[in-house]
């Protein structure tokens, strides 16, 4: 498949990932080029910007994502998130980014106590994110959610800046799956480049394999974002 | 020889749907009167050597807890 514009797109895989194949397949799809990182190996290989995959990293053993925080990619990621770079993270690895402190607040166990997989409505919330740019705001769109630990949990003061700053990304509409506050699905950092997202774009990019294709602007974005000169 | 005992609790305000689960279990076996059950951990780590006190206080509250969702208390036995 060819590249567009040259964008290199890394996918972390740590032990317990299990959407870095997918994920690294939406990019392509969508015309970047997607650059294998390992967990273990703090070199992010000349990346512009990285989508850490949901899954389970080392087993959501402590908490989900307060291990996998820790791991050498994640040192590398982390300095160069605060830098700029544009991170997505995807279930677990919206879970290793609040572990990381890059977003606020914290995902706990579904108030249900169950697993949940279900085909998931949210509503756009963000359009002006490098992730988010392709979308209109109030777009509603269906995405397979999957997770145990997807509570989104913060205290009022910081929901209320989220509110107030635009950063809430997406947000559940008809049920919510999972308890989590003011029906957060996922959220983004003041810059616009780091942002958390409870459900799997990465899972709807073909019609064939995914409730909807409605995943595909989430990649679409941000090949778009780092070719008007999003870079770290 | 030191043993460490580091307790971590959830945030008061933090929704505990475990222990919220176990209150339940609790009434149905039969202990009447339970208001609230909130479910920790308990981390017991032993030690050889001199302990690093301000180190154990720094990874209890960074990896061992989320200070954003969670306590916790450390105390050193000596044995």
């Amino acid at each position: 498949m060819t590249t567009l514009l040259g964008a290199r797109i890394g996918v972390v895989t740590f032990p317990g990932s299990l959407d870095d194949r997918d994920a690294a397949r939406a990019i392509r799809f969508a015309g970047g080029e997607a650059v294998e990182l390992w967990h273990a190996d703090a070199d992010l290989k000349g990346v512009d910007a990285v989508v850490l995959p949901g899954g389970f990293s080392y087993g959501d053993y402590l908490r989900c994502g307060a291990i996998a925080r820790f791991a050498p990619a994640m040192q590398t990621i982390i300095d160069r998130a605060r830098q700029g770079m544009p991170v997505l993270g995807i279930c677990n690895g919206f879970q290793i980014l609040v572990e990381s402190h890059l977003l606020p607040g914290a995902l706990i166990r579904n108030d249900h106590q169950h697993f949940v997989c279900r085909d998931q409505r949210l509503r756009i919330e963000n359009t002006t994110s490098v992730w988010t740019r392709d979308f209109d705001f109030g777009d509603e769109i269906v995405i397979p959610l999957k997770n145990g630990e997807g509570g989104y949990v913060a205290d009022e003061h910081t929901l209320d800046m989220l509110e107030a700053e635009g950063r809430v990304l997406a947000r559940y509409l008809e049920v919510n799956p999972n308890g989590s506050y003011r029906d957060i699905a996922g959220l983004v950092n003041a810059q616009g480049t780091v942002a958390g997202l409870m459900p799997h774009p990465e899972h709807a990019i073909e019609s064939l394999t995914g409730p909807s294709t409605d995943g595909r602007p989430f990649f679409t974005s941000i090949i778009a974002s780092l070719a008007a000169g999003v870079r770290a | 020889m030191a043993r460490v005992i580091v307790d971590v609790s959830l945030k008061p305000e933090i929704l505990d749907p475990q222990g919220r689960a176990v209150q339940g279990a609790l009434g149905r076996l039969g202990l009447a009167g339970v208001t609230s059950v909130r479910q920790g951990k308990q981390f017991v780590i032993d030690i050889d050597g001199v302990v690093d006190e301000a180190k154990l206080h720094e990874l209890a509250g960074n990896l061992l807890s989320n200070p954003v969702i969670e306590n916790y208390t450390l105390r050193i036995e000596q044995a």
